[in-house]
């Protein structure tokens, strides 16, 4: 049945309350079992020989001592995953991910793979496998990556975007372009125009459980694999996909996950555990160290970014112009246009234009990371904007305010907004008291606001009311952070039953419809939606149920907070049915009472927020220390605050390590130097202060409780808060992330020459 | 040739069989059975292997399970008192100061270490006491709010 997905203004009952979240106890014993906790009867251990040079042909593996070593039991190569995509080049881009085919194409890139008895073992098995590689130049740069004098590293990429279409192969595989308006008149009318270029290093999700996954695949081709990941569907259609198996008889598990980010939305090793499991004919486990985490799944990309603004006296942008270049490491993406798109979004700008520029380089494939490619642009454009407003000698809150985009503008990349809430978000930050407080000694203030899409997609969720009228909801879009939580509230705010009463699971790829991973902040939106609607189809069963009982026409009968009711004065003397009552006599109703949900949730809303950062800086040393922190971000409705704050300290956490230490470095020989949390440092506890949240809530009209995704959007402003913060305590601006103690002592000493 | 440990974990009597090589980690996840301490790093910079080892703080993978030999060691399964929660465990809940929760079990045993020390700690020895613990998602605020709560209870 067709549910609609429009808002309804009520008065909730147990959506926004802060209840304890149903995992919660399962997480602080021990007991939670995430994707290295579950072992298998007879399972081996698997581990993966990778290559140490970014840019190589293989041109032989000798995998024959190995094999004989005691306790080896199966060991792959490509050799043993044929390509089986039928020309789909995407897929096949994934797969020579998990596995190089011809060539390596970046440090850590996966050559061969054993499984054997113990991982003392599988260690020795892979010192034993020879790899014989011509290695080749390589490029880990994205604007060097850019140049014709550059390697090239596939030569199947031609430029996409460009016409016409380039007949010689090269790293940049994609361009595009975003605005509207005409820039050239729009920079004839300003009377100040900042033109500035920026840099954001390459950055790791930083989850802190590594990937790891447990696989099984029988002789009958029936297989099963438990793993950490924030898509098991898209998991298993990839897989199956790749491996040649019927997607029906893999059937995946996600367990708890330590983490994501982005960086779980990916196969890595999956298909590899599966390979190695059907070749053994035994389970087989996989998990990563931490280097290879590093080394090989997730980071961000590195980007190189012009930004050109015009502005009038009075503050109006009349133009504004970006070029955006990012790079998906070894595997052409398509970031640099992600980016591109989220550049002026936060604006209503008559002239604009963003052009982006997506290459490839030695690096390992990019992942998305929380409002993927959003940040680093926010960063070059929200410090063009300080100083705009600085040139013209206006508070840089309020040249914001007169530029914010509203409802009915036409955004930079298309759509024309609905009710939006980066007005209100700049508004509340204008009045916060922390735009207010004094500030200490060499200590700036900075503030900054961002964008993000968000997402709905494909989501099941299946309600049954058990026979003593409890109920459980299985949803199949995973919980990265406390969704189970929402979506309990959301199925007993329609039920009309108490929290406790629900009780929600993410259910396996065998017992549900497929559903979308969770991304795009989609989690807690798309699945609550479908857990609205489950409830309801279970609700309309239930009044058939009592409509039955009471031999009364089903329109006789309301659903009122958790029992049936019959309409009308003539039926006062009908007692009402409760669910636990209609649940009890089922068995003689129809059978069990269940709702039902499979649904695309469209129109998720896009989601503004704006931040307030005090950085102190240490001139000496160049250290900074984040001394206050606010974030402003609009909810749409926030189903449980306590998890939404959460999502709003965490993105912001994330945002200042990025801002201020945490960076891939290369060596010339195009290794990473720094696969460790020892050299790859994300804030600790003693680095932060409190982060102070303000949930805003500006319904979205096209969720029935309002919602708004939330978990990405912020991660968006902190690069440009934290930067203009330290420009403002230094009185220089800073053009490159993140700013390390060296680079903000380096950019110091230049101003002073 | 393995090593063969006599050892009290959680109040048991435990008796294993290990590799010389093999880290207190991998002994309880691996031989044990006890998967609540967590493999983050395997290098003792995150602390999601935090266990209490003879009254101390340690990271498990940084410790041999040869070691163990007639040690007492606490860990996370071992936190509650039966059903009960330890008010540590249930303020983590109540605060919401845990998302993904891979790293809850070692910031418990590291605010437990903590609190043995100092009942009483500012934010900031509370900050510094966690420094050896990595968490990505709550950016430590409801963490560090959890913990001064649960500590104002232990105080009574």
């Amino acid at each position: 049945m067709p549910l609609d997905q429009d808002l309804e203004i009520k008065k909730f009952k147990v959506i926004g309350t802060r209840v304890r979240r149903p995992d919660g106890v399962d997480k602080v014993t021990g007991r939670a079992r995430y994707g290295a906790d579950a072992s298998a009867p007879g399972q081996l251990v698997a581990l993966v020989l990778r290559s140490p040079h970014p840019h190589a042909i293989i041109k032989k593996i000798d995998i024959s001592k190995a094999e004989k070593l005691l306790g080896v039991k199966a060991i792959i190569t490509s050799a043993d995953l044929p390509d089986l995509t039928g020309g789909d080049r995407g897929m096949l881009d994934i797969l020579e991910n998990c596995m190089a085919r011809k060539k390596v194409l970046y440090d850590g890139h996966a050559v061969a793979a054993v499984a054997a008895i113990d991982a003392t073992t599988a260690r020795a098995a892979l010192k034993l496998i020879k790899v014989d590689y011509q290695v080749l130049p390589h490029v880990t740069d994205v604007d060097e990556a850019l140049k014709p004098t550059s390697p090239v590293i596939h030569d199947h990429i031609f430029t996409d975007g460009i016409e016409p279409k380039p007949t010689k192969a090269s790293n940049f595989n994609k361009q595009a372009e975003y605005g509207h308006g005409d820039l050239d008149a729009g920079f004839a009318e300003a009377d100040v125009i900042i033109e500035k270029s920026y840099k954001t290093e390459q950055t790791h999700q930083g989850y802190i459980e590594p990937h790891s996954c447990l696989a099984s695949v029988s002789p009958d081709g029936a297989a099963e694999m438990w793993v950490c990941t924030q898509g098991h569907f898209v998991y298993r259609n990839q897989c199956a996909a790749l491996l040649g198996l019927d997607a029906n008889k893999l059937r995946v598990t996600a367990s708890e996950i330590g983490g994501g980010f982005g960086g779980k939305t990916h196969i890595w090793t999956e298909p590899l555990a599966l390979a190695l499991s059907r070749k053994a004919n035994r389970p087989v486990k996989l998990t990563m160290s931490r280097e290879e985490v590093f080394r090989c799944t997730g980071p961000t990309s590195s980007t190189s970014i012009d930004v050109k603004i015009g502005a009038k006296k009075d503050g109006t942008i009349t133009a504004a112009f970006a070029e955006l270049r990012y790079h998906g490491g070894a595997f052409p993406a398509n970031w640099a246009e992600f980016g591109a798109m989220t550049t002026w979004a936060c604006y209503d700008i008559k002239n604009c234009k963003s052009l982006s520029k997506d290459a490839v380089v030695n690096r390992p494939k990019t992942a998305a990371y929380r409002a993927p490619s959003a940040p680093q642009s926010c960063f070059a454009v929200e410090n063009t904007i300080d100083e705009v407003a600085k040139a013209i000698g206006m508070d840089p809150i309020e040249l914001r305010i007169k530029n914010a985009a509203k409802e009915g503008t036409k955004s930079s990349y298309g759509p024309v907004y609905g009710p939006i809430g980066i007005g209100a978000t700049l508004q509340a930050a204008k009045n916060h008291p922390h735009m207010k407080a004094p500030l200490a000694k060499d200590t700036g203030r900075g503030m900054a606001c961002g964008f993000w899409f968000n997402f709905g997609g494909q989501t099941c969720v299946d309600l049954n009311v058990t026979p003593d009228g409890t109920v459980t909801v299985a949803v199949g879009t995973m919980d990265v952070g406390g969704s189970r939580a929402s979506l309990a509230l959301a199925a007993a705010e329609e039920l009309g039953v108490p929290y406790e009463a629900v009780r929600v699971i993410v259910a396996d790829t065998s017992s549900l419809g497929h559903n979308d991973m969770t991304d795009g902040s989609r989690g807690t939106f798309s699945s609550s939606m479908a857990a609205v609607f489950a409830a309801r189809n279970a609700i309309t069963v239930l009044r058939e149920r009592a409509a039955k009982t009471w031999e009364i026409p089903v329109g006789d009968v309301e659903w009122v907070d958790g029992e049936a009711k019959a309409k009308g004065a003539s039926r006062g003397n009908l007692a009402p049915l409760t669910l636990k009552d209609l649940a009890k006599g089922a068995g003689g109703t129809g059978g069990p009472i269940a709702g039902h949900s499979e649904i695309v949730a469209d129109n998720a809303g896009v989601s503004f927020g704006t931040h307030i950062c005090d950085a102190h800086v240490d001139k000496e040393t160049g250290k900074t220390t984040i001394t206050r922190y606010t974030v402003i971000q609009d909810a749409g409705k926030a189903m449980h605050p306590s998890y939404v704050e959460g999502q709003y300290q965490g993105g912001a956490a994330q945002g200042i390590g990025w801002a201020l230490n945490e960076e891939y470095v290369y060596g010339t020989n195009g290794r990473l130097q720094n696969a460790a949390f020892l050299d790859y440092r994300i804030p600790v506890c003693s680095d932060l202060p409190m982060i102070d949240t303000q949930i805003l809530e500006i319904p979205n009209p096209h969720h029935p409780y309002g919602v708004r995704g939330v978990g990405e959007t912020p991660i968006v402003p902190p690069l440009a808060a934290v930067s203009i913060a330290v420009t403002n305590a230094t009185g220089v601006r800073m053009h490159h992330i993140p700013m390390s103690p060296p680079r903000i002592l380096k950019a110091i000493k230049s101003a002073r020459m | 040739m393995g090593a063969h440990v006599n050892t009290t974990i959680n109040g048991d009597a435990v008796e294993f069989v290990c590799a010389p090589d093999e880290s207190l980690l991998d002994v309880l996840r691996n031989r044990i059975g006890l998967t609540g301490a967590k493999e983050g790093c395997g290098t003792g910079d995150c602390g999601a292997c935090s266990v209490i080892l003879d009254g101390r703080l340690v990271c498990s993978c940084l410790v041999l399970g040869a070691e163990m030999n007639g040690k007492k060691l606490e860990t996370i399964e071992g936190m509650a008192d039966g059903a009960k929660l330890h008010p540590l465990q249930q303020h983590f809940i109540d605060g919401a100061a845990l998302q993904c929760g891979i790293c809850t079990p070692g910031f418990l045993m590291a605010a437990q270490a903590l609190l043995r020390k100092n009942p009483d700690p500012t934010e900031e020895e509370i900050r510094y006491g966690l420094a050896g613990n990595l968490c990505r998602c709550t950016g430590y605020d409801k963490i560090v709010r959890a913990v001064q709560a649960a500590a104002k209870e232990m105080r009574g």
